[in-house]
Parts: C-alpha cells; structure tokens; sequence
C-alpha cells in the first residue's frame, strides 16, 4: 500500500462509504440474526457478538471473494468505461445504497442492500454512460436468481422441517432425540463451512488444495462440529417439566441448534452482503491503481475484505447489542426447532449462491425459508401482507437506486473531474 | 431481518385456547346453578346469573377479538374457515349456558327434591365433556409443534373418542332424567315443559363440547 498522505481522496472515500455500509450491515442484519439466541439465554450478549463477528469475518474474507468479483467487474463491460466513469459510477453507487441504507433503518423498510447496489450500479452504468456498457445477461441472471433464491431456501427449509419432525418431533421422546439427531446437522454445517471455504476458495491465504484434499479437510472441519454440538448439546438445560406445553424443554435444547444455524446465517451473509460494500471500492481502488480494463483482471485484495469484515465486527459491537437486546426481549412466535429449520435453509442457500458468485438478498432468502416451514403447516400463521410489502420493495428499490446512482455520478463528475 | 418477526403472525391459536377456557368457564357455572335451584334460594341464583352473564361477555370478547384478528391474507397451518367453525361452536357453549341461566332466573325455578340428582348427574357429565374439550383445544399448539405428526395427531384423535364417549354418557343421562321428570308431570303441570327445555339445554352443552372435537377431527384429516 502506498503512504497514507498519497493515497487519492476517492479511494478515501470509496473507503469511507464502504465501512459505513459495513458497519449498518454489521449493526442490524447480523445482530437480528443473532438476537433469539441471546433472548432466550443460550449466549450472552457478548459471546453473540463475538460469536457473529467471528463468522461473518470469516464469510466476508474465506468465501466473499466471488460475490465481490461480479459487484466489481461482473455487470459492466470494462472495456467500454473510462477510468474515470468508474470511480464516478462505483463511488455513486456506494452513496446511492448507503443513503437507501440510511433511509431504510431510520423507517424500519425491506430494502435489500444487494438490490440497492445492484440497481445502482446499472443504474448508472446503462444511463451515464450507455446500455452498452452493461452486461444485460449477467444482470438477467442476478434478478432472476432473486426469483430462484427464495424458490430454493423454501424447499429446503420444507425439506429440512420434514426431516426434524420426522427425526424429532414426532418421536415418543423428542428430548432426547433433539440431543442424538442434533450433532449430524453440526456436521452438516461445518462441512459445508469447510467445504465452501477450503474448495478453491483459500485464494486469499495462498492455500491451495486438491478436490480430495478440501473434502478430507471439511470431514474433518464437520467432525469437529459434530463433537462441539454433541458437547453443547449435552450441557443444554431443558428446564423443568410442564404437562402443558410438552414440547417446551424439547424447543429450549433447539435454542442450540439456531445459535448453530445463526453461526451460519452469520457466515452466508459475510460471504454475500459484504460484497456489496466492498465490491465498489475494490472496483474503484483497482480502476485508480492499474486502470479500468486492468482491474477487471486483478483479484480482489484481501485487505477489503478484512475492511468489509472489520466494519461488521465494530458494527456488532457499537450497535448490535442494541438490536440484540430488543429482539431477544421480543416474543417471537417463531419457535427455536423453526426458526432452526429456516435459518438452516436460508444460509444454505445463500452459500450456494456466493460460491457460484451470485448476489442474492439474504431478507428474501429467509422470507422464503419462512414460507416453507409455513407451507409445511409447521407455523402458526404467516402474514402474506408482509411478504407482500417486501416484493414491492424489492421491485421499487431497484429504480429507485438507479435514479440516485445517476444523480450522484453527475455529482462526482462535477466534484472531482 | 426484523421483517422475518412480522412475516410470522400471531397465530390464532393462543387466543382460540383463551376463548375456549372462557367458554368452560361459563359452562362449569351450571353446577352452582344447580345447587341453588336445589336449595332454593332466588337470591343465589340471581348471582348465579350475574356470574353466567359476565363470563358468557367475557368469552364473547374473546371471540370477536380472534375474528377480527384473522385477516384473509394469512397463511395458517389450519384452514382459517375450520377454526371459525370450531370457535362458533366454543361459543356456543356460553350461550347456551347463559340461555340455562336466565329461564331459571326468569323463572325462579325451585328443584323439586326428585329432579336434584337426575339434574346434578347430567350437568357434571356436561361439564366433564366441556372440560374434555379444552384439553383437545389445548393440544392445537402440539399438534402444530409436530407440524401434525402422526403421534400427536394418534392422540388427539384419542381425545376426541374420549369426548365421544362422554358425550354418550350424558345422552343417557338426559334420557334418565327426562323419564324422572315425566313421571312427575302431573304434579308439575305446565312447568315441566320448562324443565325438559332445562335438560335439554344442559345436554346441548355437552353436545356442543362434541361437535369442538368433531371438528377438530375434520381439520387434523385435511
């Protein structure tokens, strides 16, 4: 890295803006994932954030890197762009999500920060500079997979809802069964975590495995999991009993699972989300340093992704607690064994989709997965208005950021050119 | 992610085993009634009925707070039309107490010593059936729980039978009571029609506890 005073003020600010959109993302989206396990007294507040930010950094730095590519370089023609409309473009992409970021925490709106930053940069890409410089193909695909995303996290968390009343629930003795069945889906996770992380995705450390090696290594990365988990598993209080709600001393051991389950929502978003903050200032950084057409050829550098990962971690740890103590104190209708079951569903498939590069949005993923458990008759009620509010948001987000995309890079263009 | 809290609703279910634990309440009432109208006493069956009619609104309270609770757009493990249903019949339990109360209110109808013990039998019956009910009702939040597992739906659908069975017992008892009570008709007169209308009523109250679990079969088979 060159020396700070020499650095240019657009990498200052691509910087800037990309940790401000860390840290939102660290403040709400990671810590509401984390919030039922602290509410029902399976973590504390601060083994949850360390929990989290642990997972997430990992997400962002080990399996981050694809997602990251196709937010750079993946929906523009680099060789159509100037340097200059790149820096211009990304940095208004960042504010244009940023400022929906704003917007969408202090109203309390769906608004997907993947989308945001999706719609801006073709926003801008496709007005400022021409249609042609955006890859319509590769931008088909990612709106599609938003179709096809919620699509899968829905089967799967059906499937998965099936396999713990089936294993579980609807056992004579459910307790104890929660306690023998839990420790395979440790392993499931942790291989799949390892599996992620160690197949062709080690780049970063300079690491790299044979096919037969990454699955030797994630066997074992799931081994270790499955011997945590049993562990934990063992120790879990169920409390006392109560004729009443029979199930109750079963959902507080499942608390178990979902600080599992939150562990790997945890690692599925850092892999997808963090993109989204660290993609245009990678874009920026490598259009200044080696040129447009060059920086479509380098890697990504992996002090980004810590930026991206640390700016989660402080996110957690200024605000988070915040989110977590109101959700935690929050009754929620979704019990542990569902929430479980979702969680499970969605992170599963957002780590499919970052693997194969793909920005999915991480809200629509578990709506998805809530529906799934819901059509599986598993929850009470589930409200379609709301999941109706979320689609129009999803649909309207996207102008919307194009419009402020465009708006800024006609602003970066009269600032710094 | 906050939005994932609201995506899932209040379930109805709660708030159905509240009405139905109201509507007991009112139902289990009749036995008090009962030992008033034995003893006589115009004044304890005045407060008889005052209690009737507080726990009848009670549980009225609670049902329009559920219907209006239900909005079409909600995805529910349960038919939304299968648990209006049952509600109705949870509700009808009350009202058809409180019907009871007031006759014998209105009428100041004293228990001749004969009907006491035919009376007293079919209204525990009634009550045991009524009490058999919220123990199913109970069981809906199980019977989501395990995303309506065979198991659990085995033992409902045992419940259900137990009700049944219940319910068969206090038609017996109704027809042993009527019998007591025509044999006195001509002593009576013309108040024995209001008393067989008491018996019957009391009987509906089980019969209405049926038809909560007869439902409830209905919908655990969709």
């Amino acid at each position: 890295m060159p020396e700070l005073a020499a650095i240019p003020i657009e990498i200052w600010l691509a910087g800037g803006i990309a940790l401000y959109m860390a840290w939102a993302i660290g403040a709400n989206d990671v810590a509401n994932a984390m919030g039922t396990s602290v509410g029902s007294g399976a973590l504390t507040i601060w083994a949850a954030i360390l929990v989290a930010a642990i997972f997430e950094f990992s997400g962002a730095f080990l399996a981050g890197g694809h997602v990251t590519d196709t937010v750079r370089k993946g929906m523009l023609d680099m060789t159509l762009l100037t340097n200059d409309q790149l820096v211009w473009g990304m940095l208004a992409s960042l504010m244009s999500a940023a400022t929906l970021l704003l917007v969408a925490t202090k109203f309390g709106l769906p608004i997907s920060t993947t989308h945001s930053i999706i719609g801006a940069i073709v926003g801008f890409g496709a007005v400022s500079i021409g249609p042609d410089a955006v890859k319509w193909a590769k931008v088909a695909e990612i709106v599609l997979s938003w179709l096809t995303s919620p699509l899968l996290s829905g089967t799967l968390a059906f499937i998965i809802f099936q396999i713990t009343r089936s294993l579980i629930l609807n056992r004579a003795d459910p307790l104890s069964r929660v306690r023998q069945v839990g420790p395979f889906f440790f392993f499931y996770v942790f291989f799949i975590i390892g599996l992620v992380t160690l197949f062709k995705g080690l780049k970063n450390l300079k690491l790299d495995l044979s096919i037969e090696e990454s699955l030797l290594w994630s066997l074992v990365v799931g081994l270790v999991g499955a011997l945590l988990g049993a562990i934990l598993l063992r120790r879990a209080r169920a409390g006392k009993k109560d004729e009443d709600q029979r199930f109750s001393q079963t959902e507080r051991v499942f608390v178990v699972l979902q600080i599992l389950t939150a562990c790997a929502v945890a690692f599925a978003h850092g892999s997808n989300d963090v993109a989204n903050a660290i993609g245009p200032l990678a874009a920026v950084v490598g259009a200044i340093n080696e040129g447009a057409e060059l920086a479509g050829k380098s890697a990504v550098q992996p002090w980004m992704l810590a930026i991206g990962g640390l700016g989660i971690g402080v996110g957690l740890a200024t605000w988070g607690y915040r989110v977590m103590e109101t959700v935690g104190k929050k009754i929620t209708e979704l019990t542990p064994s569902r929430g479980f079951a979702a969680e499970l569903a969605a992170a599963t498939t957002i780590v499919i989709a970052s693997r194969a590069g793909i920005p999915v949005s991480t809200t629509h993923t578990l709506v998805g997965a809530v529906l799934g458990v819901g059509i599986a008759r598993g929850i009470g009620a589930v409200d379609l208005r709301v999941v109706g509010n979320i689609v129009v948001s999803w649909v309207a987000t996207l102008p919307v950021a194009a419009g402020l995309s465009i708006f800024f890079f006609y602003f970066f263009k009269g600032l710094l050119g | 992610m906050a939005w994932i809290d609201k995506l899932v609703g209040r379930s109805p279910i709660g708030p159905m085993q509240e009405h139905m634990k109201a509507s007991v309440a009112c139902a289990k009432e009749i036995l008090p009634l009962i030992e008033a109208m034995a003893e006589g006493s115009d004044e304890r069956i005045r407060a008889c009925r005052d209690e009737i009619d507080r726990l009848e609104h009670a549980a009225d309270e609670a049902k329009h707070g559920i219907r209006s609770n239900m909005p079409r757009r909600m995805m529910m493990a349960m038919e939304r039309r299968d648990l209006l249903d049952i509600l109705d019949f949870q509700d009808s339990i009350a009202d058809v107490t409180q019907d009871i109360a007031e006759l014998v209110d209105q009428r100041g109808m004293h228990l001749p010593a004969a009907l006491v013990e035919p009376f007293r039998a079919l209204a525990t019956r009634s009550v045991a059936a009524c009490d058999q009910g919220a123990t199913i009702i109970n069981e809906l939040d199980e019977l989501v729980e395990t995303g309506f597992g065979d198991r659990e739906v085995a033992r409902v659908e045992g419940m259900i039978s137990e009700l049944g069975r219940i319910e068969t017992e206090s038609d017996e008892l109704l027809d042993a009571a009527c019998r007591s009570l025509f044999a006195l008709e001509n002593e009576l007169g013309v108040s024995t029609v209001y008393w067989h209308q008491l018996l019957l009523w009391i009987a509906d109250v089980a019969d209405y506890a049926e038809r909560v679990g007869n439902r409830l079969r209905l919908l655990i088979a969709r």
